[in-house]
C-alpha cells in the first residue's frame, strides 16, 4: 500500500502539482490518466523519489519516504521495481546482464541461481533467445518486455509502470498488459501505471486516479469511469471514435 | 528472501569496474600516447639543438634540456591534455547519454549510489593508470629525441646517452607524477560532473561533453601552474 498525502511539486515558479492525495491498494492494478503534459510522469518520480517533493507526504506501508536520507530510502529502492517510459536499459550490457545486475548488487545468489532466476523472469515476459542481445538489438515491444522482466527480477513488493504500452502495437500493448495484470495479482504487488490507453484502463483499472492539470480531479474505477460526470474525464476517455459510438 | 536484501557491499563489482576503466583509459589511449610521445621528443631535441647551438655549450647539454623539459612538463601535461580530450569527451557522453535515457534513474531506482557506481571507479582507475603511461610517455618521448636527433645528424647516440646522465634530478619524475594525479583526478571528475548532471536530449549530451573537454582542460592548465609554481619556484 502507498499513501500520496497532499503533495505539491513545483518547478522554480511553476507549479505542477497540487494537493495531490490517493491511496495505492496492495495486489491492484492502480492506474494514473490524464492528458499529455498533466503531470503524471513527474507524479511517478515524485513517489519513487526521483523528484523531491516541495510539500506533502508519501508512506510505503505507513513508512514515510520523503523523510528518509539516501541510505534508509535504500531499504524501500529494494523493494521497488519501475519501468521507465524508454525502457533505461542499461546499453552497455546484455540482456541477460541486465536482469543480473541487481541480483548481483544486492543477493549472494550463485552464477546458477541468477541464471535460473533470469531466464524465469525473461520466460514470464514470453522472450527467449535473446539472453546474450544487446538492447539496441531489440525492437521497442521487446525493449519493454526487458525493462519489465528486470523490474520484477528482486520480487518488488511495488511496480510503476511509465506508459508500459506507448508505442506498441494493440497486440503486443495487450498482452504486456495483461502480464503486468498477471503479476501483481500473483505476487500481491502493489503496481501504479500512467497510461492513456483506453483499454489498459476499461479493462485493468482496479482503481483510477485521473489527473487534470496537477490536481487530482477524480477517482474510481474501471466500473464507474464510462458513466462518470466529470466532463475533463469524459472529454479523455471518448476522444476516440469507437468509445463515442459506444456511448450512444 | 530476505537474504535477497542483505549484504549491500559488492566490492568485487566495484573492482571488477575499476579493472574494465582501467582498461578502457589506459590500453585504450597506448596509440595516441606513443606516436605523440615519440614525434615531440624528436621535435624537442632539434629544437633544442637548435636553441643552444654555440661553441661554449657543450653537445651532450641537449639531451639535458630535451630529457627535462619532456619529463616536468611535456609528459605529464601534454599527456593529461590530449587525454582530457579523448577520455573527457567519451566520460560525459557516456554519463550523459545514461542520464537522458534515465538509465542513471533506474540504477537509483535500485538503491545503487549512481555516482558511487558509475564515477568513483573511473576516478580511481584513471589516478592508478595515468602515471604509468606518463612514465611511458617519457620513456618513448626520450627514445624519440635519440631518434630524431641521431637521423636529423643534430647529436651523436653516444653524446645523447652521456647528456641524458648528466644532472639528472630524480626529484623531478616525483613531481611529474605528482602533477599526474592531480591531472587525472580532474579530467575524469569535471567530465563526469558534466555528463552526469546533463539535462534534456542527446543535443545536450554533445554540448555537455565539448564543455566538459573545454573546463578539464583549463582546469588542468590552472593546475599546471599552480603545482609548479607550489614546487618548483
Ligand atoms: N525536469 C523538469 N523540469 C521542469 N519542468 C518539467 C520537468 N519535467 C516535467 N516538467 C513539466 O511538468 C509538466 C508535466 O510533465 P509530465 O512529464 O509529468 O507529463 P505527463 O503527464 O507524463 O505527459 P505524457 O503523457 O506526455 O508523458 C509539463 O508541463 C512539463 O513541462
Ligand atoms: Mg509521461
Amino acid at each position: 500500500m502507498i499513501e500520496i498525502k497532499n503533495v505539491n511539486k513545483n518547478f522554480g515558479e511553476t507549479s505542477i502539482l497540487r494537493d495531490v492525495s490517493f491511496v495505492c491498494e496492495e495486489g491492484k492494478t492502480n492506474l494514473i490518466i490524464g492528458g499529455s503534459g498533466s503531470g503524471k510522469t513527474v507524479l511517478m518520480k515524485c513517489i519513487v523519489g526521483l523528484f523531491e517533493i516541495d510539500n506533502g507526504g508519501i508512506y510505503y506501508h505507513g513508512r514515510s519516504f520523503s523523510e528518509l536520507n539516501f541510505t534508509e530510502r535504500k531499504e524501500i529502492r529494494k523493494e521497488i521495481g519501475m519501468v521507465f517510459q524508454g525502457g533505461a536499459l542499461f546499453d552497455s550490457m546484455t540482456v541477460e546482464e541486465n536482469l543480473a545486475f541487481p541480483l548481483t548488487m544486492f543477493t549472494d545468489m550463485n552464477k546458477n541461481d541468477k541464471r535460473d532466476r533470469v531466464n524465469f523472469c525473461l520466460s514470464r515476459v514470453n522472450l527467449e533467445n535473446v539472453n546474450k542481445k544487446f538492447p539496441s538489438e531489440l525492437s521497442g515491444g521487446m525493449k519493454k518486455r526487458v525493462a519489465i522482466a528486470r523490474a520484477i527480477v528482486m520480487n518488488p513488493k511495488y511496480l510503476f509502470c511509465d506508459e508500459p504500452n506507448s508505442g506498441l502495437d494493440p497486440q503486443t500493448s495487450i498482452v504486456i498488459d495483461n502480464l503486468i495484470m498477471e503479476i501483481t495479482q500473483e505476487y500481491g504487488i502493489t503496481t501504479l501505471i500512467n497510461t492513456h490507453d483506453m483499454n489498459s484502463v476499461l479493462e485493468h483499472g482496479d482503481k483510477i486516479f485521473f489527473i487534470y492539470k496537477g490536481q487530482l480531479w477524480w477517482e474510481g474505477d474501471k466500473e464507474t469511469v464510462l458513466t462518470a460526470s466529470n466532463k475533463e474525464l469524459r472529454d479523455l476517455v471518448f476522444a476516440s471514435k469507437i468509445l463515442r459510438e459506444f456511448r450512444k | 528472501m530476505k537474504a535477497l536484501i542483505e549484504k549491500p557491499e559488492k566490492f568485487d563489482v566495484y573492482r571488477r569496474q575499476v579493472v574494465k576503466e582501467m582498461e578502457s583509459i589506459g590500453f585504450g589511449s597506448l596509440g595516441i600516447v606513443a606516436i605523440i610521445s615519440m614525434f615531440i621528443g624528436a621535435v624537442i631535441t632539434i629544437q633544442t639543438s637548435y636553441n643552444l647551438l654555440s661553441p661554449f655549450v657543450p653537445l651532450y647539454a641537449v639531451a639535458v634540456v630535451a630529457r627535462d623539459s619532456i619529463i616536468i612538463e611535456f609528459s605529464p601535461t601534454i599527456i593529461c591534455l590530449v587525454l582530457a580530450g579523448k577520455v573527457g569527451s567519451s566520460i560525459a557522453s557516456e554519463l550523459g547519454t545514461m542520464r537522458v535515457t534515465e538509465q542513471i534513474d533506474a540504477l537509483e531506482i535500485m538503491g545503487i549510489n549512481a555516482s558511487g557506481y558509475l564515477v568513483l571507479p573511473k576516478i580511481i582507475a584513471a589516478v592508478i593508470i595515468l602515471p604509468f603511461i606518463v612514465v611511458l610517455s617519457m620513456v618513448l618521448g626520450i627514445l624519440g629525441g635519440l631518434i630524431g636527433g641521431v637521423a636529423s645528424g643534430v647529436i651523436s647516440a653516444v653524446e645523447f646517452a652521456h647528456g641524458l646522465q648528466v644532472r639528472f634530478v630524480p626529484f623531478n619524475v616525483t613531481f611529474a607524477l605528482t602533477k599526474t594525479v592531480f591531472f587525472a583526478y580532474i579530467i575524469t571528475s569535471v567530465p563526469a560532473f558534466h555528463g552526469f548532471y546533463a539535462k534534456g536530449s542527446a543535443l545536450e549530451v554533445g554540448k555537455a561533453s565539448t564543455r566538459a573537454v573545454v573546463y578539464s582542460s583549463v582546469a588542468l592548465l590552472v593546475a599546471d601552474y599552480v603545482l609548479t609554481q607550489i614546487f618548483l619556484a
